[in-house]
């Protein structure tokens, strides 16, 4: 078991393999379909004008970001309204939506890493040799537990705008359990089992009725 | 009519936060076959420590708490506007407790309700009628986005696959679904499988076989059969929890058949993640039971 704190550095990240246990300790943030959509188009891209409180935003999630970490995860969080926020149920969503913007995100803003579950495709595991970082994979369900390593809501962005599920959450964890599942040395346990299970389904096809 | 309000916001309670058992103890059984030591093992004692923990605090199972879609078997006589409205102001209470996520976002604007509640068709509410004799039956099933996602609907022939109008080409495409979904629907899963229909009908009740115990066969040997090998033959793939690899990649599998159109033979999967959330309440005159 590797403990890591973030920030975390490249020789880390180097030293992590596809398969390796982690838990993670410090801060990170969630974000997942419309904030990357969001980052892509404003700030990456640059093929929609900075709106509202977009650029103030920005220059905020960026000390989040440099070395960090991105949680795919639209939580449930209580307090809302009384902004005494607590995470009560916080799993991961499913990564590959992210796949097209995955890649240029974590170059643009030095990540060392995004938690998810499912997997990324090939596009993402180049970026991760290329940044460097790594894919992090998550109990896909396991929401309740995962939400008790949550220590510490410090705030949250862009939550009116996007809703409560898709706002950027920075958040404060310990111990928070994961397994590599791509790393920065271009291996991927899900294109291992892609492949594997690929070639039982076409044995399978071939079997009788 | 009494005001179901409160028993229905229970219901929700429950059913977001405490598995049902025959589920669990499948879990528990899946465990024992993974490796010591092993991703897919390691996943499934997360899966089974975070069982336990959402039911003893009364907190969501999975984040997700998806579309809540109803099944409501009322008696005769029975006011439905009344009890689309006890179900809609349940349902925006269990999201001010935290028993559900916010989940309804209007497609067009992009924005979230707040509340659980947009439009005619969020929450899916299927009203069905029965003797004045009979008792009210509401069940609930919550079905997350991430197993939503992998579904998948075929139109038979399917020549890639090689997959006729019959039962093996049914076989065929339900096993390239779930390798087509790998881990991404939270494996393992549950098949929903209906043959048949129209598109629309075809993909409602793959989901309605979902409402059906663990274990529960059809009654015609042929699908029953068909159920059993398909459950096998997927888990021979090695997907695993998680997409990990591993040796359960699905805990079971419901088939049912409908009536088609000479022109068209569809088969639509269904693929229910872990967190595999139904609960029924029965209500008898000033009774109501939960199971």
């Amino acid at each position: 078991m590797h403990e890591i704190s973030i920030p975390i550095n490249d020789e880390t990240i180097r030293s992590l393999h596809a398969g390796d246990p982690v838990e993670l300790s410090g801060i990170m943030m969630t974000g997942r379909d419309a904030v990357h959509k969001w980052m892509i188009e404003t700030f990456v891209k640059k093929t929609r004008e900075p709106q509202g409180d977009d650029l103030q935003v920005y220059e905020e999630i960026k000390k989040y970001l440099h070395q960090g970490v991105l949680y795919h995860c639209g939580p449930v969080v209580s307090g809302i309204e009384t902004q005494d926020y607590k995470f009560v149920a916080a799993g991961p969503t499913t990564s590959i939506r992210e796949e097209p913007y995955q890649a240029d995100v974590m170059k643009h803003f030095h990540l060392k890493g995004v938690i998810g579950k499912g997997g990324m495709g090939a596009k993402t595991l180049q970026g991760c040799v290329d940044t460097p970082a790594v894919y992090f994979h998550a109990v896909g369900g396991a929401a309740t537990f995962l939400a008790q390593t949550v220590q510490k809501v410090l705030g949250v962005y862009k939550l009116e705008e996007f809703g409560v599920p898709e706002a950027m959450w920075v958040i404060e964890v310990k111990n928070f359990p994961v397994v590599v599942t791509m790393d920065s040395h271009g291996q991927s346990k899900h294109a291992l089992v892609d492949e594997s299970s690929h070639q039982v389904l076409d044995d399978l096809l071939a079997r009788p009725y | 009519m009494p005001d179901l309000t409160s028993e229905i916001l229970e219901l929700i309670r429950r059913t977001s936060s405490s598995l049902p058992r025959d589920v669990e103890d499948r879990l528990r059984v899946a465990i024992e076959k993974e490796e010591p030591g092993s991703a897919a093992r390691g996943a499934l004692e997360t899966i089974l420590k975070n069982i336990e923990l959402s039911r003893a605090n009364s907190t969501p199972i999975c984040q997700d708490t998806g579309t809540p879609i109803f099944y409501v078997h009322y008696p005769e006589g029975t006011s439905t506007r009344k009890l689309r409205e006890q179900i809609k102001a349940a349902l925006a209470e269990a999201t001010k407790r935290s028993y559900m996520r916010p989940n309804a976002v209007d497609a067009i604007y992009d924005k979230n309700t707040g509340n659980n509640l947009g439009g005619d068709d969020f929450p899916s509410i299927h009203f069905e009628e029965v003797d004045a004799d009979q008792p009210l039956v509401i069940e609930l099933m919550l079905k997350g986005g991430g197993c939503e996602n992998v579904g998948a609907q075929y139109s038979l022939p399917d020549n890639k696959l090689g997959a006729g109008r019959d039962l093996a080409g049914v076989r065929k495409v339900v096993l390239d679904a779930v390798q087509k979904a790998q881990g991404k629907g939270c494996a393992p899963g549950i098949l929903g499988v209906s043959i048949g229909g129209d598109r629309g009908s075809s993909y409602i009740k793959s989901k309605e076989v979902l409402f059906s115990k663990m274990g529960t066969r059809n009654e015609d040997p042929k699908l029953a059969a068909l159920e059993e090998r398909l459950t096998q033959e997927a888990n021979e793939m090695g997907i695993g929890p998680m997409g990990f690899g591993g040796q359960t990649t699905v805990l079971d599998t419901k088939i049912t058949g409908l009536h088609r159109l000479p022109a068209s033979y569809f088969v639509s999967v269904s693929y229910m993640c872990w967190a595999y959330r139904r609960r029924r309440m029965t209500v008898r005159g000033a009774t109501v039971e939960y199971d």
